[in-house]
């Protein structure tokens, strides 16, 4: 019989970052579901507050805390949890457990590691004990040593000799790690690597090598299985979070594959493994040779994959078989019939793209490597690779409109740009074969494997021969071209046929795409399974249609800067509402990271691209009673009009009015009917146009295209040489665009409200006010909820005008506005007639789930209006942005109007100092503070910023200070301690102070946001971001902060569960 | 053994991608035509000639050219799951030098025989580019060598949810402008396995140990699995009645067709079980020592069709992952009563192999062998040869 624990605590990943995204609230809402199940009680501790697994209906008790030692062990004290599990919450949540494994704690209170054991863990993260490990069983490792010094790794470097791999102990999505060509460089590698490390490997250097991926699962009764394989369509040296990865592997040979399973097994058996875990190797392209690059003894971004791949639920067995299961138990809950002991059979392939962001941060090197630097990813079905890779690039949404014809990735110098690659590789390579490259010659130069480029190939060669054909293009080479992926888009791109004509003539000869099951055993036993995609490789649909009262809901595809696992809580819970409703939902998503994808949410999963195309066709199949692209985000969102359009009925607010709030001059307009101030602005398309705008309202400008979610190529002008460098940069990002420019309003309070109307009356909002003044972007910006520190005559105008608005737009739905607020004087940035990124955050501080009550409007039901107003919490909610700058080499680590960060957190507290501080703390500020580097820029900051250093000096804080900086305090008696900056290389310089850990956290004003030379206040951020100092940039945040740490000290922050916050 | 990339190129393509001498695009056309009805329209690739025989189908993700060269097949128009077909090209015969001095054949090691046994292979898309450095040619030449036809653009999925309905069915492929079979025609009246079996005996490795393998269309991976471990092999024609044969162990093969028409190798068997000579049987040899104790097999809902399928021992809880292909079981409720069942199907509870209570004989439906599939079972070779030590 097995023996179940009590309550088992949790750990999550806490805010999405480069490296550890959505992929584990995917495995912790498992994890969760999966003990529930068992009527194990569940505590879960994670600050993510947009997470799913951190929705009422989950978790029993969940705590919006740090994931840091001192914490969990608060939490432990208090909930008495006697199981532990560490394997759901990436990096972060294992780093925690072994710490707290080590100090002694999980052993004072009793609780017990589930699954996985700390000294396995131990052994699969120490990289020297990992290949100790291997060498026991005769497993090969590339050639390496582990050393904690910098000499050390120099010493064994010139032993190997150059270029070598350094690989960094206790890290994941590469942090730190590089391939370096000689000792200066290896020398700034390792350390900095040490800085956030003890450990780092050196070794061999295998780059050009395939990159092969296997995840294992093994029980305590010591049955072990693969459930997947994958291949790296990007060899070695390539991290495998920014690799192009297709499952299963295409170039092995059942001999490779099976010897490759067959260590995969032994290894983890050797090790010891309960649970779910990723092996990843080497594979000699020219033999059978390989090597164990790591095992990742949790679930990982590769294990989300591997699920959403197969269909197999790895989070939710690994739970299972960590309570003590046998993996012959449990069914596959595809089938539920037949034994999760069993390797999935695909009858297709998928293929991974990462999505990267480098284009949003000044100074970042956007070569790719054995470092994370992509921010989400995507996956695409089909049959065929061809149709799968075109569908995947369409889907990442950067212009891309397939393999061939995505115009803006072209490359001046393939030789450089293919050996050295940047996150535009397969543009790179498409665009070699495209100019008479040989499938050798690129293969040579990228060692990418000869049939993934033959594929390409192939492509390219379609598309000629549609060009050739033209508009008489056979309709024998239509299949052919659909089959191969090519969208309307692109066959009408390269047939001179309008996109309309392509669909039209599609419908007349019947070619359409077929509807296909994801069974996990491809077709061999039947299966009433839900997960679809849709491919023209096939005769017939495996599921019946259409699908009586159904609802197609569109999900917010690969997470990006700007739009994250906020709009997969929507859409989850968008879902489960309509769900109760009675309504079949069918969901299309193609994010593997997200929970939305988990075919046990939905009547209907369609894993396949957000697109016209795609939706009609599933429409057509599924005949709908309209379809709901508020939830998530801005891609379902932009595509309102044109689906209404073709008769896909629109749910919700009409897409007229969407379009009325998205097209800058109609909402402006509207404005002006209304009666409502917005900040003065023009569309132009010339400089002189733009020069003369500028001079009229007056320097800083703000310069922005439309119809963009993030921010994307906005820019802050302060004088004529700077609109005039940015214009020529805007007018690149985007040519049919004229380019919008509005007066940039300093000194002013930025405001957000969130609501939800019907027929546009307001029926809930929630208003929030931001720690940094206007000029930051609301993603990267500190959201204070209920506001705080903003006047109740501001708050009462704010109301009015959106009420105004949401009469005027008729809204039925969620919908979100920005405001500046400058002496009570209230303009309208923006209003978007969807969820906004704060839906979940002011859902789950009210304990009022907005999107609920948005879906019942939405679908015209009954819904109760929310019993509490904002005003009478009796607590405060602070959201706090998370930045990756330190995976982003050379990336200036300043915010500014486009959005830079990659995830957030969200706190509660009895006042907004301890939800603030929590909040920090979540992402990565550390306390105490004993000693501060000052660079406060302009004198008015300077002046500013005054009583706040005065209040450090007060509690004892040693100051640094740049030159200027030192000369002022001192001179206001203050005390601070000179520092010379770093371009004047003299000592003591800053620069030493941080990379030795003198100072534990910089504050660095910048003088203005728009230079990108390498300048002294570059230099200082970004070696405070380098060598792991918390960094402040903003003055309102640090001057928050200092006022927080001397009110409140850390151990002095309650250890209160969310339901305790909401019961007061 | 010389390291082979992809195949020199003979047409220039876009891209100066490689390619085949065969081009699927001119291709003939070509149909599968079952016997319920369905048409199921394709392209030929490989051999231009039609044929007849039984479809089958393996859910296999990997091991075309190990299928494609096992007996087992031989008679079969084998429809792939996996889409995607020819990735890897297929690798020159290389043999080892296993055998006995002065007598029988080297053991081939990239192959499971020496030739494709099955009647026709049926895929979705044919890889027409390959890449690998151990491929001498493509899978399209390879087929066409052995004056075996291939269809490809068939969709497979339909094909195989239709097949699996049926348990398999006939079928046959017609290709444009080729001689094609009129009818269909089923393959398992004919003694398939005396087509496949070896014509006389063969030794093959050497050891203190004697093993009898009765070759039903034995793959040569349990001929691998059995010199590797140190025994002498000596393979037998299936009809082979062990006369004259001092032996310390028998294993029986698995092999093709309906085990009812070789009642002969049953007989052998029981002889040897008589004798108490420690026995292994695989797939066919399950089912032929079954028979040889008198115990029933029955025709299975839903055939075992894959790389995939999932046993546990009986009585513990050690699972494995296996390979099968087969879709008749024993059933357990005839079985004498020193019998007992050995391993079991975790998807639907059907037997997978007996064992006798307390001697040494034992088979399996499965394929401890593998090529293709998962090595999870390999250690039942070491077993048997302990046993045979014994
Ligand atoms: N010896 C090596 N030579 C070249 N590249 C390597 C080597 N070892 C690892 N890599 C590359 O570095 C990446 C990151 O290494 P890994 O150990 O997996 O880091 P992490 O634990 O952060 O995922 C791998 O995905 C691989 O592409
Ligand atoms: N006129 C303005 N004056 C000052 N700051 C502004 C002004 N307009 C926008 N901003 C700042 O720029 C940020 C991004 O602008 P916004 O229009 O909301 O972009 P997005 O569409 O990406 O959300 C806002 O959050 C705000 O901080
Ligand atoms: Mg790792
Ligand atoms: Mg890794």
């Amino acid at each position: 019989m097995l023996h179940l624990p009590q309550t088992v605590l949790i750990l999550g990943s806490s805010a999405l970052k480069i490296g550890e995204a959505g992929e584990f609230d995917y495995s912790g809402s498992q994890a969760i579901k999966a003990l529930k199940e068992e009527g194990v009680r569940t505590v879960l501790i994670n600050p993510n507050i947009a997470t799913i697994q951190t929705s009422e209906s989950l978790a029993d008790e969940v705590y919006f805390l740090p994931i840091t030692p001192e914490f969990v062990e608060k939490v432990i004290e208090k909930e008495k949890p006697d199981g532990l599990f560490l394997a759901f919450g990436g990096q972060t949540a294992l780093n925690c457990g072994v710490k707290l494994s080590e100090s002694g704690v999980l052993e004072k209170h009793n609780v017990k590691v589930l699954g996985t054991q700390v000294p396995v863990i131990q052994n699969t993260e120490d990289r020297d004990l990992f290949r100790n490990k291997l060498d026991e069983i005769g497993v090969k490792s590339a050639k390496s040593k582990a050393v904690n010094t910098v000499d050390d790794a120099a010493g064994f470097a010139h032993e190997l000799g150059f270029p070598v791999m350094c690989r960094v102990a206790y890290a994941l999505g590469g942090l730190g790690s590089g391939i370096v060509k000689d000792e200066t460089e290896l020398r700034e590698l390792v350390g900095r690597a040490l800085r956030h490390a003890p450990q780092v490997l050196i070794e061999e250097s295998l780059k050009g090598w395939k990159e092969i991926e296997y995840e294992v699962v093994r029980d305590q009764h010591d049955n072990c299985i693969t459930v997947c394989n994958m291949e790296n369509f990007d060899p070695l040296g390539i991290h495998t979070g920014e690799s192009i990865v297709v499952a299963p592997s295409q170039t092995l040979t059942n001999a490779e594959y099976h010897k490759l399973r067959e260590i995969a097994i032994k290894t983890i058996r050797h090790l010891g493994i309960v649970g779910e875990c990723n092996i990843q190797y080497a594979l000699d392209p020219e033999s059978e040779d390989y090597r164990v690059i790591e095992v990742n003894a949790r679930l990982s971004r590769s294990s989300a994959l591997a699920s959403k791949a197969t269909g197999y639920p790895l989070a939710f067995v690994a739970a299972k078989l960590a309570l003590g299961y046998g993996l012959h138990e449990l069914k596959n809950s595809i089938t539920k019939t037949t034994s999760a002991f069993f390797e999935p059979a695909l009858d297709y392939c998928v293929v991974k793209i990462p999505r990267w962001d480098l284009k949003k941060f000044k100074g970042v090197s956007r070569r790719i490597g054995s470092g994370m630097k992509s921010v989400g990813e995507v996956m695409a079905i089909a049959p065929v690779f061809e149709e799968a890779m075109q569908k995947a690039l369409r889907m990442l949404e950067i212009g891309a409109v397939g393999v061939v014809g995505s115009e803006g990735f072209e490359s001046d110098d393939l030789e450089r740009d293919l050996a050295e690659p940047t996150e535009e590789r397969v543009f790179t390579v498409v665009q070699a074969l495209e100019s008479g490259w040989s499938v050798d010659r690129v293969a040579e130069q990228t060692k990418i494997d000869r049939w993934f480029l033959a594929r390409l190939a192939n492509i390219v060669r379609l598309k000629r021969e549609l060009q050739a054909g033209s508009r008489g293009a056979s309709d024998a080479l239509l299949v052919e071209v659909k089959r191969a992926g090519f969208s309307d888009h692109q066959v009408a791109m390269f047939t001179g046929l309008t996109e309309d004509e392509v669909w039209n003539r599609r419908a007349a000869v019947g070619l359409k795409p077929v509807v296909r099951q994801i069974d996990t055993l491809a077709g061999e036993f039947p299966a009433q399974t839900n997960y679809l995609y849709l491919t023209y490789n096939g005769s017939q649909d495996d599921a019946e249609f259409p699908v009586d009262n159904a609802v197609l809901l569109l999900g917010s595809g690969a997470y990006r800067i700007g739009c994250s696992v906020e709009f997969d809580w929507c859409c989850v819970n968008a879902g489960q509402t309509l769900r109760k409703l009675g309504f079949k939902t069918v969901m299309l998503n193609y994010n593997p990271e997200t929970v939305s994808t988990d075919y046990d949410e939905f009547h209907q999963l369609f894993f396949d691209e957000i697109s016209l195309e795609v939706c009609r066709e599933i429409a057509e199949k599924v005949q709908p009673v309209g379809v709901i692209v508020s939830m998530g985000g801005q891609t379902p969102n932009n595509l309102a009009s044109k689906l209404d359009a073709s008769g896909v009925k629109v749910l919700g607010t009409n897409p007229d009015s969407i379009d009325n709030a998205e097209n800058r001059h109609r909402f402006s307009a509207l404005l002006d009917e209304l009666g409502v101030d917005q900040p003065e602005w023009a569309e132009l398309s010339t400089y002189e146009e733009a020069v003369a705008f500028a001079d009229q309202v007056g320097y800083p400008v703000l310069v922005r295209p439309s119809y963009v979610l993030s921010g994307a190529a906005m820019a802050v002008a302060s004088n004529h040489e700077e609109l005039e460098t940015y214009l020529g940069r805007a007018a690149k990002v985007s040519r049919e665009y004229p380019t919008v420019i509005s007066k940039f309003i300093t000194g002013a309070k930025e405001i957000e409200l969130d609501a939800v109307a019907k027929n546009g009356e307001i029926i809930v909002y929630a208003i929030s006010e931001h720690v940094e003044n206007a000029g930051v972007h609301s993603g990267d910006a500190t959201l204070v909820f209920p506001p705080q520190r903003t006047y109740f005559e501001t708050v009462r105008r704010v109301r009015q005008v959106a009420t105004k608005v949401a009469k005027a737009l008729n809204i039925t739905g969620p919908f979100n506005m920005q405001f500046i607020a400058k002496s009570n004087a209230v303009k309208v940035i923006e209003c978007n007639l969807r969820a906004s990124r704060s839906f979940p955050f002011v859902s789950k501080v009210l304990r009022q789930n907005l999107i609920e009550l948005a879906t019942r409007v939405i679908m015209d039901r009954p819904y109760s209006k929310p019993d509490k107003q904002a005003f009478e919490l009796n607590h405060v909610g602070v959201k706090a942005p998370q930045f990756s700058f330190h995976r982003l080499d050379g990336a200036d680590p300043t915010l500014g109007v486009e959005m830079a960060s990659t995830g957030e957190v969200g706190c509660i507290g009895e006042d907004f100092n301890e939800a603030f501080l929590k909040s920090l703390l979540s992402v990565g500020y550390r306390l105490p503070i004993q000693s501060v580097l000052l660079s406060l820029g302009p004198v008015e900051s300077k002046a500013e910023m005054l009583p706040a250093v005065r209040m450090l000096a007060e509690q004892g804080v040693e100051l640094f200070a740049t030159k200027g900086t030192a000369t002022f305090l001192n001179d206001a008696g203050v005390e601070a301690t000179p520092l010379e900056w770093p371009l004047d290389e003299k000592s003591p310089n800053t620069l030493d102070a941080i990379r030795e850990g003198r100072v534990d956290l910089v504050i660095n004003i910048p003088k203005n946001d728009q230079k990108v030379e390498l300048t002294n206040g570059y230099m200082i951020r970004r070696a405070a971001v380098d060598y792991n100092v918390p960094l402040f940039t903003n003055r309102q945040l640090a001057q928050r902060f200092i006022e927080a740490i001397a009110a409140r000290a850390a151990d002095d922050l309650a250890v209160k569960s969310w339901g305790e916050y909401a019961m007061a | 053994m010389t390291a082979v990339t992809t195949t020199s190129s003979t047409s220039a393509r876009p891209g100066g991608a490689p390619a085949d001498s065969h081009d699927t695009r001119t291709a003939a056309r070509a149909r599968l035509v079952l016997a319920d009805g369905a048409v199921f329209e394709g392209r030929s690739f490989g051999a231009h000639g039609g044929v007849a025989g039984e479809v089958v189908f393996c859910t296999g993700m990997v091991g075309y050219p190990e299928s494609l060269t096992d007996p087992s097949y031989a008679g079969q128009l084998l429809c792939c799951t996996y889409p995607m077909i020819g990735n890897y090209g297929v690798p020159p015969m290389e043999r080892e030098g296993g055998s006995a001095v002065g007598s029988g054949d080297d053991l081939p090691i990239t192959f499971e025989s020496d030739r494709i046994h099955a009647s026709a292979l049926i895929v979705n898309d044919y890889s027409e580019h390959h890449s690998h450095w151990h491929a001498q040619r493509s899978l399209a030449q390879w087929l066409a060598d052995e004056g075996v036809p291939g269809i490809q653009g068939i969709d497979t999925r339909s094909l195989t949810m239709r097949l699996r309905e049926h348990g398999s069915m006939l079928g046959r492929i017609e290709i444009d402008g080729a001689e094609n079979p009129r009818g269909f025609e089923d393959p398992n009246v004919r003694n398939l396995v005396a087509e496949v079996s070896v014509a006389e005996r063969t030794t093959y490795g050497s050891g203190d140990r004697r093993v009898a393998l009765i070759d039903c269309g034995c793959k040569g991976n349990i001929l691998r699995s059995l010199v590797g471990r140190g025994v002498e092999v000596v393979r037998l024609p299936w009809g082979d009645d062990l006369q004259g044969l001092q032996i310390d162990g028998l294993m029986v093969s698995n092999g093709p067709g309906d085990p009812s028409l070789v009642d002969a190798a049953a007989a052998t068997i029981k002889s040897a079980l008589d004798r108490d000579v420690p026995t292994f049987g695989v797939c066919m040899g399950n089912q032929l020592l079954a028979r040889a104790i008198g115990a029933k097999t029955f025709k299975l809902k839903y055939g075992h069709r894959g790389q995939n399928q999932p046993v546990v021992e009986c009585g513990t809880n050690r699972c494995f992952v296996t390979s099968q292909n087969h879709g008749y079981a024993v059933d357990t409720t005839t079985l004498p009563s020193d019998w007992r069942p050995w391993f079991e199907n975790l998807n639907d509870g059907t037997n997978e192999g007996v064992r006798h209570s307390w001697k040494p004989f034992r088979s399996v439906q499965f394929h401890p062998e593998a090529c293709p599939g998962p090595t999870d079972t390999a250690y039942l070779f070491d077993e048997f040869v302990r046993m045979i030590h014994q």
